[in-house]
């Protein structure tokens, strides 16, 4: 019971605080913060805004799923960025370029994403295993070539074609799509937002039920005392780097297979550091992602309402990072209560009600 | 560890996006036309001046007044909104004259702005928003509402859509507002061959997408028209995809050093917000500099560099957007051009601050006749 208390309690706490601190930003700039949270609110109903939730928290998931293995091995894969990036615009070039039968199309352009987003992970997944270079450090380095090797292959005169003043790569055929679930004007979900939730399950067993997963973990709190009982830390920083870039690499296909059918100019940036956030948020256990997720996709996507009462959108990005600063600080707050609170239990058990000092 | 690991995390975070954004600001497709050059500050050889045009007479047929009182007009912009002293102000212009001359009322316009790296369905978000509440004209600035009016037109068939810089197929009631960059830009070259006293001018585009390769490619051909032994520096602030050279002055002003070392002396930017970094490296190294879009001599955010500008290249997207208005007023959207090129002063060159002396002016407007006689076609690809 404590243990849920714990696990709840501090993202209630920092979506709490976060919200007082945008009320009280609010306020200060001359805005009603009750009608801004209303209209959020509100905005959930209109149009296509909760399909437009729903498929945005699929999204996010994907990229938080990603990150976490990562954070499962201690590994800071701020890289999603670039690979989700790079993985798409392979993925799409592969796409339009081939002609197989529906399904197996849609299921080969699945493929090619994750490993082209594993391949990307995997020279910093090298470099770190080799040479001991970082992974932020050459994560970071590597999102930044991704933007450049992404532009370069959708130019007129590599893959893409020009279309007006956009470029984009060649429409992928309607084999390789991936139908969703309509709901008339309420918008279309993704299909593959069921492949998030797959992910998510696949993940939760991995982690929880399979040998790899125990020894990712070990790894993980301590690569020493892993390797102590037989487990290559390298092995394991290679594997979890490679599932990390493969999973990020399917971030944008349910956009790309369900909507767009092609990688253009427009594509969506910052997905992968949205996912970070995410992760943290969630701690990287499945359900506390897709939480995380949700909340997240809600904030950004009912932000767009603030428009209409005069509220600048900007309060949603604020609110954003409130909730990621004040999630870390409430953890700890919550963990020195409860360790405190055990030590004084024990005290009183044992009779020897002497406190060690709550910090940690 | 754990406890460690959240403290990198959370820092790291901070830190990321500003890295990220250093990560891709370098070398992105930087190339120079090496070649001997003339450094000894006398100018280039110029190719025969065009013949002067022909005086023209002001068609300004005062069109009967029309009256917009009943219209409820909505404006989606792109990233940047009322107030990047660029593209998206002079869109709001447009509207304002609107509101001004054609008497629609300030309280039945609304503005909605895009946010950077936004998904599709926000955009399409937007504008159902403003459709749904029964505005008509919306009006979406910048190629990147392309796609969303593909899906949000058809659901709203009796809304009249505009969208500038950009064509939907398929959606009638949707009209393009597309202009000719590439014209006026062949005359921001020729006004820099005129003004570069060694013979070598620089552009700087903020991010490299087809439209600003318009832009680069008018400059060039301008350029080399006017000056066929002209050393041109062609420099794109971030790849397609990382909007943020529209926004980056520092990489801007960057480039710009980049290029007055290597000789260049007149530069002309079309990247937006990062212009700003392009007209202080020129105050700083006294070169000059051409300005994008709207007069940039008269903007108050570059008020304190306007002395190194010597032109701007109109882009008359105020033009387009309340010509646009005017004609669903009228209800006639047929007398709307197919694109806002030269002919009908779409685009153009600005003459504030007095840089451009009569002589070069005649110049000017000779290569203007001719390029709306159709005696010179300048393409739009670099």
């Amino acid at each position: 019971m404590g243990t849920l208390r714990g696990k709840l309690l501090p993202p209630a706490l920092a979506i709490v605080f976060s919200a007082l601190l945008c009320g009280i930003a609010l306020v200060i700039s001359g805005a009603n913060p009750l009608t801004a949270f209303g209209a959020m609110l509100t905005q959930v109903g209109e149009g296509t805004t909760l399909v437009d939730v729903v498929n945005s928290t699929g999204i996010y998931y994907i990229a938080a799923l990603a990150v976490a293995i990562g954070f499962q091995m201690n590994l800071f894969n701020i890289g999603v960025e670039g690979q989700y990036r790079v993985a798409a615009v392979t993925a799409a070039v592969f796409g339009g370029s081939v002609t197989l039968p529906p399904g197996l199309h849609a299921l080969a352009i699945l493929v090619v994403a994750a490993v082209a987003g594993a391949l990307w992970a995997a020279v910093p997944a090298i470099l770190k295993v080799t040479r001991g270079v970082n992974e932020v450090i050459s994560t970071i380095m590597m999102n930044g070539i991704a933007l450049g090797l992404a532009a370069y292959l959708i130019r007129a005169d590599v893959f893409g074609e020009l279309r007006g003043n956009n470029i984009r790569t060649p429409e992928i055929p309607s084999t390789g799509w991936v139908p969703g679930i309509s709901f008339g004007s309420s918008g279309t979900v993704f299909g593959l937002v069921l492949l998030a939730a797959l992910l998510g399950v696949g993940y939760w067993i991995m982690m929880n039920r399979t040998r790899f997963g125990f020894e990712l973990r070990a790894s993980g709190e301590s690569s020493t005392a892993a390797a102590a009982g037989g487990i290559s830390a390298k092995k394991m920083v290679l594997i979890a780097m490679l599932l990390s870039g493969a999973i990020a690499g399917l971030v944008a296909m349910p956009e790309i297979l369900g909507r767009d059918h092609t990688y253009n100019l427009n594509f969506p940036g910052g997905i992968g550091f949205s996912g970070i956030a995410i992760a943290l948020l969630g701690r990287n256990h499945p359900g506390g992602i897709a939480l995380g997720a949700l909340l997240w996709a809600f904030l950004d996507k009912s932000g767009l309402a603030l428009d209409n009462v005069g509220v600048p959108r900007e309060i949603v990005t604020i609110m954003q990072g409130a909730i990621v600063l004040s999630v870390v600080v409430a953890y700890e707050v919550v963990r020195r209560v409860e360790l405190a609170a055990e030590q004084r239990r024990v005290g009183r058990q044992t009779g020897t009600a002497e406190p060690v000092g709550g910090a940690a | 560890m754990r406890r460690r690991m959240r403290g990198i995390a959370v820092s790291a975070i901070a830190l990321t996006s500003v890295l990220s954004m250093a990560a891709c600001a370098k070398d992105t497709g930087g190339s120079s036309n090496a070649g001997s050059g003339n450094t000894a500050g006398d100018g280039c050889t110029l190719a025969a001046a065009p013949p002067a045009a022909p005086a023209t007479s002001s068609s300004d047929d005062a069109s009967a007044k029309v009256d917009g009182s009943a219209l409820k007009v909505g404006l989606a912009y792109d990233i940047g909104g009322r107030g990047d002293a660029s593209f998206n102000d002079s869109a709001a212009a447009g509207l304002d004259k609107a509101v001004a001359e054609l008497g629609v009322k300030k309280e039945n316009v609304k503005e909605l702005t895009a946010a950077p790296n936004e998904a599709e369905d926000a955009k399409q978000t937007r504008l159902r928003q403003l459709a749904g509440e029964g505005f008509s004209p919306i009006i979406g600035v910048g190629f990147a509402y392309a796609e969303s009016f593909k899906v949000i037109a058809p659901e709203f068939p009796d809304t009249k859509f505009g969208i500038v810089d950009a064509t939907v197929e398929g959606a009638p009631n949707v009209t393009p507002l597309v202009f000719a960059e590439e014209q006026g830009s062949f005359l921001a070259g020729v006004i820099a061959a005129y003004q570069s006293k060694s013979c070598h001018v620089g552009f700087i585009g903020g991010v490299e997408t087809p439209l600003i390769g318009k832009f680069q490619a008018g400059f060039d051909q301008g350029a080399k028209k006017a000056a066929p032994e002209i050393q041109i520096e062609d420099k794109y602030l971030t790849p397609a995809g990382d909007f943020s050279g529209f926004q980056d002055p520092a990489k801007g002003q960057e480039a710009a050093k980049g290029q007055i070392d290597s000789g260049a002396d007149v530069l002309y930017h079309a990247a937006g917000a990062s212009g700003k970094g392009v007209f202080s490296a020129a105050k700083e190294a006294d070169v000059k500099a051409i300005g994008v879009d709207s007069d940039q001599y008269n903007q108050e955010t570059v008020s304190n560099e306007k002395d190194v500008i010597v032109s701007s290249m109109l882009k008359r997207v105020d033009v387009a957007v309340f010509d646009y208005i005017e004609a669903v007023a009228a209800n006639n959207l047929s007398s709307l051009p197919a694109v806002f090129d030269l002919k009908v002063d779409g685009v153009g060159y600005s003459t504030s601050g007095g840089k451009i002396d009569d002589k070069l002016k005649t110049v000017l407007e000779g290569y203007k006749a001719q390029i709306i006689s159709g005696e010179i076609t300048v393409s739009a690809t670099p």
